[in-house]
């Protein structure tokens, strides 16, 4: 048989596999859902170069209508302090999730390729996290502390929601560890790590980047009640879940100042559950991507 | 049983079903054809074998015959007449009204095709009333008498059960049986025997072609293995591409096989009476879309001249009924069926003991598979262990290669013991027996590149490192036959033939003494499975490789094995040199094993 051909025909039939992100922007929900995302984050991340006002800064009276949205309970222009109190949410949100993505794939991984009893005693201490609601845990903690720093709340976010991450995680690994390839490197002699590393995780890449969307989505939601309940770094500074806390009594006198800051976590909520969904989907149908 | 309820008005004819000029394109790309030009008459009480290699169309043309397409691809041309009517301009209602009733399908998978929470009984019975045959009371007995047909049991007790309380041979069966039960004139089976033991399929087979004749029924039965064909069609077709390549009557087909495809395939595929040299077909079926201008198979063909890339030939009449694709069909000489046979492995050459296995038992917690176990393999030798699914001949090579850890006995490498897994073995031992998988499609990590899978038992054995690591994975390629231009693809990319030459690459590349080799070849097409065979004969001639083969495939054994382990239900139950257990077995089960091989010569 000659080398040469046989490598043309290669070359000729196969055409490349187009990963999943291509696969995933032929997909409309992923596209709007992306560009929803990004918007918000452009929003929230730039908002404050371009804000008219400072977020402290009085501009009128009390639920006046002076400005696009009007003024809050204090009389700050509320276009303003909508753009300043994205950040901070998303930043602890974004930072939250990739923690729990980390840990959780991680325990999970560990739980399906350990299997037996490394798979039933992490499985059931991770029910036993998963069993608090998400919020009860947080608000143990803050109200023990008190003034809560951003990484507690990184930490707190990050690690309520890695349970979670954790079941998809080890139902995605289950399927994985028992295929031949990973025999393989077993039969090779391959370090258990490395099995879990070189092998295992980048099989893992696409569901865990749906997971990580939808793990986004909760922590936003998180982040914000956290704000509307009181707990933010800075009680002072603009923060959209506190926002939508302070001004809520104004809700019919100057509705924009409650609306304008749940429609934009609304907004962004939608967006990266779009975005989620999107991937999820290529995976589903994707095959042994 | 009782007449249908329904006859139809027309009267019937019994000139079974044709095919006439049929074109299947896709959807998405106008031009490109699935099928092209398919002309094949079945006549009643005839089976009609359609063989062809994964991604040749057969699939497609036989579900054709029912009006029906897979989605993406569609019908162009063409017409399919069955009692003077063309079943692809009937509206849908009556298309409805035929499949089944009149032109009936059995699935490759038929346990997907059961409900897995209806009974058996209950089954049949839907399906009669769903055709309207039969009376309430009727019925019943209709569903007994067509499993006895297929030669199941039909009492109650059978009736009661579930479709997973019974083996894949009586599923396959109930499955024909239900085929049947509305007296179709045609039957079209889509490898019904793949994926079944040879004895089940022997005994499928022969229910399969007693019905076919005693109830006149014209059937297609498609598949990629042409022993099976041999057996049980009376007409051949073979298609490539797309194309039927040649059409004849069985024994025509084989005697004087015309096309140089027909040759290449009848060449790559072992016998069971002697050893052959087994030849595989370079490169690979080309997908729709990528096949070459004028004869299709020019690419590949060893007697191609420039004339055949011009135009497609038709296909020519060379004899009664018997129909080739090509242009040089006169030229290219006489073929036989003893061409490239090599004499058998002489059963008293001296043998210089590598591993040695001796009262081997292999559990599953408490459950124990496999019994007493004892054999030997020599340097550069070939030992077979062969048995029906369910004998302990892929958890003997399991525990073997290190891959089952729970066995008591005796494994001997060059007198030393082997570790229970292979955490619990040394690194030379490792390195120096390896394992290749079943199935291609799994044992190749989807995310590492080509370099990256044969690379890396050489870093982890030390054999070489960075550079002229590189350098020993475009080598070894080439000595699978691969080019370095997959060095940089990722498994997805390969072919079933190309990933399973990668996992010889890999465990080739750790430079061991012994090779494991897992049903290697049972995912493969025909002519896939001939150049590996050839290259593993070659490794095994080149480096002195030893290699523990285990298979179903008993002519697979004759051509490649020096030494065969008869396995049954975890113990073995004939053992030998390959010539004497195979010429003169002395146990009834190697005998009816050896009974129910299909074989072509």
């Amino acid at each position: 048989m000659s080398t040469t051909a046989d490598a043309v025909s290669v070359a000729a039939a196969a055409p490349r596999t187009p990963s999943t992100f291509q696969k995933a922007l032929k997909q409309k929900r992923f596209v709007v859902g992306g560009v929803i995302t990004v918007l918000v984050a452009l929003f929230a991340v730039f908002g404050r170069f371009v804000a008219p006002h400072g977020q402290n800064e009085v501009v009128g009276t009390p639920y006046s209508s002076q400005g696009a949205l009007g003024t809050d309970y204090l009389g700050q222009d509320v276009l303003s302090r909508l753009m300043y109190g994205g950040t901070e949410i998303l930043v602890i949100a974004l930072l939250a999730t990739v923690l729990s993505t980390v840990v959780g794939t991680l325990i999970g991984v560990v739980a399906a390729y350990g299997g037996g009893w490394w798979d039933e005693v992490i499985m059931r201490l991770n029910d036993v996290m998963l069993a608090f609601p998400q919020i009860l845990l947080s608000l143990v903690v803050l109200t023990a502390v008190g003034q809560p720093r951003a990484w507690m709340l990184v930490v707190l976010v990050g690690l309520s929601n890695a349970p979670r991450t954790a079941r998809i995680a080890r139902g995605v690994a289950l399927g994985l560890v028992s295929r031949d390839f990973v025999h393989a490197a077993e039969a090779l002699g391959e370090k258990r790590s490395r099995v879990i590393v070189a092998e295992v995780l980048p099989n893992m890449n696409a569901p865990l980047l749906a997971e990580a969307g939808l793990r986004l989505t909760f922590s936003i939601a998180l982040v914000a009640a956290l704000g509307f309940l009181g707990f933010s770094t800075d009680p002072s500074a603009a923060n959209w879940g506190q926002m939508i806390q302070e001004n809520r009594l104004g809700l019919s006198t100057q509705t924009w100042s409650v609306l304008a800051p749940v429609l934009i976590i609304g907004l962004f909520t939608i967006g990266t559950n779009l975005t989620a969904d999107g991937i999820a989907q290529v995976t589903q149908r994707g095959g042994d991507d | 049983m009782s007449a249908p309820a329904q006859e139809p008005t027309t009267t019937r004819t019994t000139h079974g079903i044709a095919i006439e000029d049929l074109r299947i394109g896709l959807t998405s790309r106008p031009g490109v054809d699935v099928v092209d030009d398919i002309d094949l008459v079945l006549r009643p009480g005839e089976v009609v074998g359609l063989v062809g290699e994964s991604g040749s169309g057969k699939t497609t043309v036989g579900t054709a015959l029912l009006g029906y397409t897979r989605s993406g691809a569609a019908i162009e041309r063409g017409r399919i007449l069955y009692e003077d009517k063309d079943v692809l301009g009937l509206p849908w209602q009556q298309v409805r009204q035929l499949r089944g009733e009149e032109i009936a399908y059995v699935p490759q998978d038929p346990a997907a095709a059961l409900n897995p929470s209806i009974r058996i009984g209950r089954q049949i019975v839907e399906l009669m009333e769903l055709r309207g045959i039969g009376t309430a009371e009727s019925r019943l007995q209709g569903a007994r008498e067509g499993l006895a047909e297929v030669g199941l049991p039909n009492d109650d007790e059978f009736l009661r059960r579930y479709s997973h309380q019974l083996s894949g041979g009586q599923v396959q069966r109930v499955a024909l049986a239900m085929a049947f039960l509305p007296k179709p004139k045609v039957l079209v089976l889509d490898e019904p025997t793949t994926g079944l033991d040879v004895t089940t399929q022997g005994m499928v087979l022969k229910t399969m072609g007693e019905l076919c004749r005693t109830h006149g029924v014209a059937a297609l039965y498609v598949t990629h293995d042409l022993a099976v064909i041999a057996n049980i069609a009376d007409r051949v077709a073979v298609m490539y591409a797309g194309q039927v390549a040649e059409l004849a009557d069985r024994d025509t087909l084989f005697r004087h096989p015309s096309h140089p495809y027909t040759r290449a395939l009848l060449d790559s595929i072992p016998h069971l009476s002697q050893a052959r040299a087994l030849r595989g077909i370079p490169g690979r079926t080309p997908a729709p879309g990528a096949r070459p201008d004028g004869c299709r198979f020019n690419d590949r063909c060893n007697y191609a001249v420039d004339e055949c890339r011009q135009g497609v030939p038709e296909l020519r009449e060379v004899g009664p009924g018997h129909e080739v694709r090509c242009i040089r069909v006169g030229e290219i000489g006489s073929w036989d069926i003893s061409r490239g046979t090599v004499p058998d492995t002489d059963p008293n050459k001296p043998r210089d003991i590598i591993l040695s296995i001796e009262g081997l038992g292999v559990f599953y917690g408490h459950k124990q598979v496999v019994f007493d176990v004892s054999f030997d393999l020599g340097k550069s030798e070939v030992v077979a262990l062969v048995g029906e699914s369910g004998s302990g001949k892929t958890t003997i090579s399991r525990a073997v290669g290190g891959l089952h850890k729970e066995w008591t006995g005796t494994i001997a490498f060059e007198g030393n013991q082997l570790g229970h897994g292979s955490r619990k073995r040394s690194v030379s031992d490792r390195k120096r027996i390896q394992y290749i998988f079943q199935n291609p499609y799994l044992s190749l990590n989807p995310r590492l590149t080509i370099e990256q899978i044969v690379k890396r038992p050489m870093e982890l054995f030390g054999v070489a490192s960075g550079r002229k690591a590189t350098e020993r994975v475009v080598e070894l390629l080439d000595q699978v036959a691969l080019g370095p231009a997959v060095l940089k693809y990722q498994a997805s990319r390969l072919s079933g033939g190309e990933r399973q030459r990668v996992a010889i690459a890999r465990a080739l590349a750790a430079e061991p003494d012994v090779l494991v080799c897992d049903e290697i070849t049972s995912a493969l097409d025909v002519s896939v499975q001939g150049s590996i065979v050839e290259l593993l004969e070659s490794l095994r001639l080149s480096r002195g490789i030893s290699m523990l083969f285990v298979t179903h495939n008993l002519a697979l054994v004759r051509s490649i094995a020096a030494r065969v382990q008869i396995l049954n239900a975890g113990r073995v139950v004939e053992s030998g040199s390959v010539v004497e257990v195979m010429d003169s077995p002395k146990e009834d089960y190697t005998r009816r094993l050896l009974a129910n091989s299909p074989a072509i010569d």
